[in-house]
């Protein structure tokens, strides 16, 4: 039995507010929790598997041109060796997020520097490493395009990413104050800390790939369109995943490589991807150029917003960084003009990193309100609040709700805002300056498609989907709605994910996993309660499920013996309709931080931060919060350490690895402060909920900066705002 | 070449390749999985484990140089229905996410503690002398080892202080 | 990582016989050697294991100093209770380095050994001529944040990322070297290191065989003693700059002095001429501004790395400051 929603109006029902059991948005442990800490939760490459041999992909040395010959005999007489595969299908990049098909492939033509061309598969891990050092692989190299601001070279301006409304620079010319300066953001890894792993195996026609995967319906087709087979014939097992922030959206080298080894040796083959290929063959964040032009009157407010981008990717590929998403709504100004330009460059594949677009767009657009702030002697906290718009100001459409405001003001006082001295170079602690600074945090919200199975028998409730749990709370939370709504205790919940023989959903990414995967859980379950209240003779209203027991009136029976053993399966499906067209829908937030710049060295230490948000219905608080404190953790390091650093000769990635690409470690993250504000939000979901795992990054690095502008009057307009940028000025 | 290993108290008998490291030999050969390989050069400590008494990274170091050496991994630290203190208190802090860092950071944590214990002074000890205290700044500075890219670290400090404390 | 035949010689003679054979290598914490083997970088056809010879002790030295024995780890030098006491510069240059995991396996000998961290000596497919003479150098005219200010040559501008080594240097520390002869000499850590010119390839003294079984420091001058990193990251990060400073100050006058600093150079690196500068002066900002001048008046940028010495100058004489302030 299916029970389908499709979501064409705002549901303010609030149901969930009005169920008995009281778990939903409490602030519960992880329930596979045990299994994580004890090292039982069972990862892609550990899944114990009879004869497995090991695959090792070999890289491009070269940014561009094309594989001539590869010298595969004295490798294939290496001791061990089964395979050296250069098989048509290897992915010369992974697939975009949701693309659903498999994305460019081919290793004769070289596009980038460590573009994987060919793999060695050998008995063990330690042969197949050395085997693949060894494989000499002879190319011809043609002319690369490395510099991704050379201006002669082609632009693209895609339609539809471009905005142009009013008359910009006559706002400009006319401003009381204006800003017009331009910022760069470096590329960026997601570096999840499990490497991308597969483990490959076929029964006959049959081929079953445990792998670290955030979006399994997808990478389900893209692997099968890959390998030129059908769907059904592919099956994606992925229950844990150790880490993602995009860059396991799409299927990767590995699944699709070790799936060909496989084939090809006649035995289950397992390829992990070293820490350096996952810099260099997974998806980046692209380098941004962006130009802000801000226009206001005497009190600050905004008569003109300029926002242009330039990003990179490779040839072919549709998507591109969305440096302006939020910049479309997030302040009123009549005069508008976004600009998104893409150039086309021989570097690793650019794709989605926690929060494609706002992470880098928010973050520059808020330096340049802190610049504006400064400019025109206005509190920036004050600027912020004088310029939230009552509709999207390019298309008049209304918010969904909007907690902009009110994040702004809670954040003040909670930080207590007030006592920050506007002029840089007040407060000294010995050789530290200390600043304070503020940001805005919007990102955009959206509800996928997505199902899931709810099952209520004697002995509890099972929610199974293909949906995946990247750390992100997955088991937890669609427990708490099915527990929530069943009346069911949450030790008698089971929650199955990661397994594309499962009913399929929208999987982790863009924030949306568990607002679409949480809204099916929730129709299966108003379905399973309405069967309920009819076996019961009574209303699904007047039912009230607590405990494992349902009453009605003064009358409670046990759930157990209402089912018996005919336990109640519902398959619940939510798809997004008009609400994701008549409204404007985001969340919101603000950051606070206050830093020390050392007046000697120059280096920045992030002393507090605070982050202020409101996504809907929260739907466990631990959780929520973790996600949030994840979000400003990748902020902290942008705003100060991290940085693709390309060599200006090849576009290869010049620091590929955990000991020079800087991700902040626990020494570099103080105690942070997370405050969740209340809210439900009925255009999002039946559930009122919206996406939070992305919030926390988008503007996040910008009250760093602002705040490190506050210590010591230098202000950096390239992130990373590392110290020789402000030595150079202090 | 042959290898005699204590993991967790019990004997075991490793017939492995040379470059075979430690982090390899747990997982692929002795099938102790917990503990994680994220970055196989140093630089990340998932794959951190006790050697005699020791927190160590397991991938920079040969399995045959361990010859003899009592090893502790994730899973002798504790189970997931008999959890250790530690265990427990990253459970309550929410002390991770993706849960990949996990079994490293509690390795490190567990053997951590034994090192304030001792007397052992850290970067950002004020003293180099005396008892180290326990501040959110110490756990922060010992535990930097440890990377984790869900971000944990303010739950993670959390943790240990509150398993530090109720051991106390 | 290549095959290797891996030894575990039982005694001393037997160890430096073994590493005379061409192609072989001592391993002791292996955190450095594993990490380039894995790559490539390094391959040796042998590894002689030296972690059970018995060179895992410190000892109070009749001259009043320390001679530390090569396989003491990291830690176990840094929480040592005469180290804390005598020469808490070098405790804290050891804590300022790597991780608590790593400095549980890295030990003294093998620390000043540790090969740099030049982007391009890790990549096999780039040209290096310290990883295959003749080749050239890629990091002149590629990325070099990390690279070297000083002592540098146009064959290789790599700097060496030790942490304790600098602090050893600012202490006058000598290594103590057994060769396969069975003979031991001592070498003053001001002549360990070579600088690259046109032989990057060649880091150090040591010839064929030749086994580092301790490094010994003097006793402990009077004075202030102070190591200060600068780094990226809070934790977890090689020196950008860091400077290691021994200075006494007497009635007014600064005695001794001895400066070594980090992360600008091949080697750690330490100029006795400039360090005339300071000896009997009245500690000034002039006095360290016209040290400072001295020490980087060979300093050349790379670009990359240019930061660093207006950093470094800031850096030294910051820490110049605080060890006569405290000597006062």
């Amino acid at each position: 039995m299916t029970a389908y929603l499709k979501m064409d109006e705002p549901d303010r029902r609030n149901r969930l507010d009005s169920m008995a059991q009281g778990v939903i948005g409490q602030p519960l442990d992880r329930m596979e929790g045990p299994l994580k800490v004890s090292g039982t939760a069972r990862y892609a490459h550990e899944w114990p598997v009879e004869r497995l041999c090991h695959a090792v992909l070999v890289r491009s040395t070269i940014a561009r041109g094309h594989v001539v010959r590869i010298d595969r005999s004295p490798v294939e007489a290496m001791d061990g060796v089964l395979a050296v595969i250069d098989d048509d299908r290897l992915l010369r990049n992974p697939a975009q997020g949701t693309a659903g098909k498999a994305p460019v492939q081919g290793p004769r033509e070289i596009f980038y520097v460590g573009q994987p061309l060919a793999l060695v598969v050998a008995e063990s891990f330690e042969q197949a490493r050395h085997a693949a050092t060894q494989l000499r692989i002879e190319t011809m190299a043609t002319e690369a395009v490395l510099d991704p601001e050379s201006e002669s070279t082609d632009r693209e301006r895609p339609e539809g990413k471009q905005t142009s409304q009013g008359d910009l620079d006559r706002a400009m010319a006319e401003a009381s104050h204006s800003i017009d300066a331009v910022y760069h953001t470096p590329g960026h890894s997601s570096a999840a800390m499990e490497p991308h792993a597969a483990i490959a195996q076929w029964d006959g026609d049959d081929l079953t790939v445990h792998a670290s995967c955030q979006m399994l319906k997808y990478n389900q087709e893209e692997l099968a369109d890959a390998l030129g087979i059908d769907a059904g014939r592919v099956r994606i097992v992925s229950p844990y995943v150790g880490g993602g922030f995009g860059s396991k959206l799409g299927i990767a080298h590995d699944a699709v490589a070790a799936a060909i080894a496989a084939r090809a040796v006649g035995r289950p083959v397992a390829l992990a991807l070293s820490r350096r290929q996952v810099f260099e063959t997974t998806m980046r964040r692209s380098e941004s150029r962006q130009r802000i032009r801000l226009a206001a009157d005497a009190d600050g407010l905004l008569t003109g917003l300029g926002h242009e981008a330039l990003v990179s990717q490779l040839p072919g590929e549709t998507f591109s960084e969305p440096v302006a998403q939020a910049t479309h709504f997030l302040y009123a100004a009549e005069n508008r003009e976004i600009i998104h330009e893409i150039v086309r460059l021989n570097r690793t594949c650019a794709g989605s990193v926690r929060a494609p677009g706002e992470a880098i767009g928010m973050t520059v657009l808020e330096t340049a309100m802190d610049e504006l702030a400064v400019k025109a002697g206005i509190d920036p906290v004050a600027l912020r609040k004088r310029n939230i718009p009552d509709k999207d100001p390019e298309d008049q459409r209304p918010f969904s709700s909007h907690m902009l405001d009110q994040a702004l003001d809670r954040g003040a006082e909670l930080f207590d805002w007030q006592r920050r001295r506007p002029e840089p170079r007040s407060t000294r602690r010995g050789e530290w300056l200390i600043g304070l600074g503020m940001s805005s945090a919007a990102r955009v919200n959206s509800l996928m498609q997505a199902e899931s199975r709810v099952t209520l028998g004697g002995e509890g409730v099972r929610i199974e989907t293909d949906m995946t749990d990247i750390g992100t709370g997955t088991y937890t939370v669609l427990a708490q709605i099915a527990g929530e709504m069943l009346g069911v205790p949450m030790d008698r919940i089971t929650t199955v994910l990661g397994d594309t023989d499962l009913p399929p959903g929208p999987g982790s990414g863009g924030s949306w996993g568990a607002s679409s995967t949480g809204s099916a859980v929730y129709v299966a379950c108003e379905e399973i309660r309405a069967r309920i209240a009819r076996k019961l003779g009574c209303r699904a209203e007047d039912l009230t499920l607590k405990d494992g027991h349902a009453i009605t009136g003064n009358r409670s029976t046990a759930l157990g013996e209402l089912i018996g053993d005919a336990p109640i399966s519902v398959r619940g499906v939510v798809e997004p309709g008009g609400t994701s067209k008549k409204v404007r829908q985001s969340t919101y937030g603000a950051f606070f931080a206050e830093v020390a710049v050392n007046d000697v060295t120059a280096e920045v230490r992030v002393r507090r931060m605070l982050g202020v948000f409101a996504a809907g219905r929260i739907l466990n608080a631990k959780t929520a919060r973790s996600q949030c404190l994840g979000g400003m953790t990748f902020g902290i390091g942008m705003a100060l350490t991290e940085e693709l650093i390309h060599d200006p000769r090849d576009g290869s990635i010049v620091n590929r690895d955990l000991a020079e690409y800087h991700l902040p470690v626990n020494a570099d993250v103080p105690q942070l402060e997370v405050e969740l504000l209340e809210e439900r939000d009925p255009w999002a979901s039946p559930i009122q909920a919206k996406g939070i795992g992305e919030l926390g990054i988008s503007g996040a690095a910008a009250c760093i900066n602002n705040a490190v502008f506050n210590a010591c009057g230098v202000r950096v307009r390239s992130y990373p705002v590392t110290l020789d940028k402000i030595l150079a000025e202090l | 070449m042959h290898t005699q290993l204590t993991i967790n108290g019990e004997n075991h008998d490793l017939e492995a390749d040379e470059r075979t490291t430690l982090l390899d030999a747990l997982r692929q050969h002795l099938r102790l999985t917990g503990t994680k390989k994220g970055c196989d050069h140093g630089q990340c400590g998932a794959c951190t484990v006790i050697v005699n008494g020791r927190r160590i990274n397991s991938c920079l170091t040969l399995a045959c140089m361990h010859d003899g050496d009592e090893i502790v991994t994730i899973e002798g630290i504790g189970t997931a229905t008999d959890l250790s203190v530690l265990q427990q208190a990253f459970l309550s802090a929410d002390g991770f996410q993706c849960g990949y860092c996990t079994p490293g950071q509690i390795c490190s944590a567990t053997a951590m503690l034994e090192e304030v214990k001792a007397g052992w002074p850290s970067h950002v000890s004020d003293r180099l002398d005396g008892a180290p205290e326990l501040s959110d700044e110490e756990i922060g500075e010992r535990m930097s080892g440890n990377l984790c890219r869900c971000a944990c670290y303010p739950n993670i400090v959390a943790a240990i202080r509150a398993a530090a404390g109720s051991a106390a | 990582m290549r095959p290797f035949d891996y030894v575990r010689p039982s005694g001393m003679p037997e160890a430096t016989r073994e590493a005379s054979r061409a192609g072989s290598a001592f391993i002791a914490g292996g955190t450095n050697l594993l990490d380039l083997m894995k790559l490539e970088v390094m391959a040796p056809d042998r590894l002689v294991d030296i972690n059970r010879l018995d060179m895992g002790e410190c000892s109070a030295t009749p001259a009043g100093g320390l001679r530390i024995g090569a396989l003491v780890t990291n830690s176990d030098l840094a929480a040592d209770e005469h180290v804390r006491r005598d020469y808490p510069l070098l405790s804290r240059a050891l804590l300022a380095g790597a991780s608590g995991q790593l400095r549980n396996k890295a030990t003294t000998g093998g620390n000043l050994l540790q090969r740099t961290r030049c982007y391009y000596f890790y990549d096999t497919s780039a040209p290096c001529n310290k990883r295959e003479p003749g080749s050239g150098c890629s990091a002149i005219g590629g990325a070099t944040r990390l690279h070297a200010i000083l002592g540098a040559s146009e064959h290789c501008i790599a700097t060496h990322p030790s942490d304790m080594a600098v602090a050893m240097q600012a202490l006058d520390a000598a290594v103590e070297i057994e060769n396969v002869e069975g003979q031991t000499r001592s070498v003053p850590l001001s002549d360990f290191y070579r600088l690259p010119g046109d032989t990057p390839q060649v880091e150090t003294v040591l010839g064929s065989g030749d086994l580092i079984t301790a490094v010994v420091l003097p006793a402990p001058v009077k004075g202030s003693q102070i190591y200060r990193k600068v780094r990226d990251r809070a934790s977890y990060a090689f020196a950008l700059v860091s400077v290691a400073a021994v200075v006494g100050v007497e009635d007014g006058t600064i005695g001794s002095v001895a400066l070594a600093f980090g992360g600008v150079a091949p080697r750690p690196w330490r100029d006795h001429e400039a360090e005339r500068i300071l000896a009997g002066e009245r500690p000034s900002d002039e006095l360290f501004a016209r040290f400072a001048d001295e020490i980087l008046r060979e300093a050349r940028g790379q670009g990359g790395n240019d930061f660093k010495i207006p950093l470094l100058r800031r850096t030294l004489i910051a820490t110049l400051q605080s060890a006569t302030d405290e000597s006062r």
